[in-house]
């Protein structure tokens, strides 16, 4: 049985290692639903359209029809995935794209067959031979995927950290303890010291009541790790306590450490 | 664990920021192509990204970051590490006069065991027939082949069949035809064994087709019928089941110790031609069908559709034969699977 893993990574020449995270099914299925529905429309747009040449043949105007049907049900996904770079509108709409397994450029062969083989993934009804093979496949392939060297990914919008302005600022209190913050940076696990500092960057996108919920279990946590004066943390509410400590961590300043003189 | 973050950001971040702005604009236009100084820019903020990368993946700790410079490498990645982009413009005649044709011979042997399976098929079907004339209902699918052949060619000749709807049958039987190709270039899939039974089964019907014609003393009828659209239909499925074929033998990989990943990625362009190339005999095969094959004697004699299957047969198989030869070369690439 294969291993299943949530992200592809690849490997450079230079050997650093990258990730891309893997569409789920459901995103997938949702993707696809969305898709039908466009499809439907356009063929919808296209039969009234030809409709028009109808009047100067029936034959020409039916045909056309049948034609327009055909070309749009087989062709809308593959030239919607070369012209949007491995986008649908549906897969658009849902924040997922086809990308080379290798992290490579995608080829167009790759698009042609992975939708060629679609006939084999839709077997016997609704996707259900390629949903298997998703579930299946350590990197959530269908079938038309693996032969064509494809997976598809989540398209997440990475902006770069502002991390100058959440690591705490020359107020930080609790850097004046220069014993106990060096305590604290060789105390706290890496973990522990990685989900702080998530929770600082990401403050902004919690709610109110989750903010305050976050923020008061690091506090707890780490002032069980290291216990601070209680004139220094006394007002300071947990998220800022959390933010010191984070900026104590990750930021490269000398600590205010005593010399003991003899 | 610990390391100077905001000052690795702001060492760093004038190259990220110049980086992303490049590759938005090579991700806006695809097809332009690098001059030397851009490529040299580009792959210089690279390798500084990836350098950074490789100084921060070490440090769990810097999760926000690391996912930043991540889709950023992997953004320059795909636009960097393409050995594989065509470096001429598709020339589609070209590309049918010379590569399909080519791409043919380079698989001969899976066309040949298409072939052979469809006439096993074929013999089968015709057997079936001969020994239960009951079984036509359930190996025709098609109602205007189940009735008797006798009457069918007296109404064909007399006039009765006749429609004015070419364009629609010609649209209904190109994209029936291409449907049949895809299902059986698809079901590859299978370790080919989804290809060599629709192979097998198209066979089937052919086969009580012409025998039940055969056996009605309708031989001439039938050649006229068949061979018009026949000598490009036919071969085209039988394509489609070579590439089928070819489908399965990648993924099971007989004598071959290419990771599987590889072997499918070097088949891939020949699949796609090889469809491409089926697709467009079929275009013209629904227009010979539509517009020729229906029209019997004494519209159009027997004699000359016969001829022209013939002459069109013997075309076709000219043309994969000697088709790109001049550019033939034991260089060219792909692998031989078959």
């Amino acid at each position: 049985m294969f291993e299943r893993v949530d992200s592809l990574a690849i490997e450079t020449g230079d050997g650093v290692v990258f990730a891309l995270p893997l569409a789920g099914v459901m995103t997938r299925f949702l993707a696809w639903l969305m898709d039908l529905v466009v499809v439907l429309a356009l063929t919808a747009l296209v039969s009234k359209v030809v409709m028009i040449f109808a009047l100067v043949s029936a034959d020409m105007g039916q045909s056309l029809q049948m034609l327009g049907f055909f070309v749009i049900s087989t062709g809308y996904t593959f030239t919607c995935e070369w012209r949007m770079r491995g986008q649908t509108v549906g897969k658009r709409l849902f924040g997922i794209r086809v990308v080379d397994a290798e992290g490579m450029r995608l080829r167009v062969s790759q698009l042609i067959l992975r939708n060629l083989l679609r006939a084999a993934d839709m077997l016997p009804l609704a996707y259900a031979v390629g949903g298997v093979s998703l579930l299946l496949s350590s990197k959530a392939q269908r079938l038309g995927d693996l032969a064509a060297g494809t997976v598809v990914v989540r398209v997440v919008k990475r902006e770069l950290p502002a991390l100058a302005g959440v690591l705490g600022d020359e107020f930080n209190t609790l850097a004046e303890h220069g014993v106990l913050a060096a305590r604290l940076r060789r105390e706290v696990e890496p973990r522990v010291a990685e989900g702080a500092l998530a929770a600082v960057l990401r403050r902004n996108s919690l709610d109110a009541e989750h903010r305050v919920l976050v923020f008061k279990d690091f506090a707890d946590h780490l002032k069980s790790v290291v216990h601070f004066p209680e004139q220094t943390t006394l007002g300071m509410s947990d998220e800022r306590f959390v933010q010191n400590v984070v900026g104590i961590l990750f930021k490269k300043e000398r600590l205010k450490v005593p010399v003991r003189r003899t | 664990m610990i390391v100077d973050l905001p000052g690795f950001v702001a060492r760093h971040t004038p190259c990220f920021e110049e980086l992303s702005q490049r590759l938005q604009r090579i991700e806006q236009a695809p097809d332009k192509t690098f001059t030397i100084e851009e490529a040299e820019r580009v792959h210089y903020l690279y390798q500084r990204a990836v350098s950074a990368l490789g100084q921060i993946s070490s440090l769990p700790e810097s999760n926000e970051l690391r996912r930043y410079l991540e889709a950023l490498v992997a953004r320059a990645h795909v636009e960097l590490h393409d050995s594989r982009r065509r470096t001429t413009p598709f020339r589609p005649i070209r590309w049918f006069t010379g590569v399909f044709p080519r791409t043919f011979r380079r698989h001969l042997r899976a066309f040949l065991i298409a072939t052979l399976v469809t006439i096993l098929g074929a013999v089968f079907g015709g057997f079936a027939l001969s020994v239960d004339d009951a079984a036509k209902e359930t190996l025709l699918p098609f109602s205007h082949l189940l009735g008797d052949p006798r009457e069918r060619v007296e109404a064909e000749e007399s006039g009765e069949m006749k429609g004015g709807s070419h364009g629609t049958f010609a649209s209904y039987l190109f994209q029936n035809n291409l449907s049949v190709s895809i299902r059986t270039l698809a079901f590859g899939l299978f370790w080919g064994i989804g290809s060599i039974v629709l192979l097998f089964y198209n066979g089937v019907i052919l086969g009580a087709v012409c025998f039940d014609y055969l056996r009605a003393g309708e031989s001439l009828f039938l050649a006229g019928w068949l061979l018009p659209h026949g000598a490009t239909e036919i071969p085209s499925i039988l394509i489609a089941g070579q590439a089928g074929l070819l489908l399965g033998r990648a993924l099971i990989g007989w004598s071959d110790a290419t990771a599987l990943e590889d072997r499918l990625r070097a088949l891939a362009p020949d699949l796609v031609t090889l469809t491409g190339g089926l697709a467009i005999l079929l275009v013209f095969a629904a227009i010979v069908e539509s517009f020729l094959s229906q029209y019997h004697a004494p519209v159009l004699p027997y004699s000359l559709k016969i001829a022209f299957g013939v002459v069109e047969l013997l075309g076709l198989i000219a043309f994969l034969t000697f088709g790109g030869r001049a550019a033939d070369s034991p260089a060219l690439p792909g692998r031989q699977y078959v």
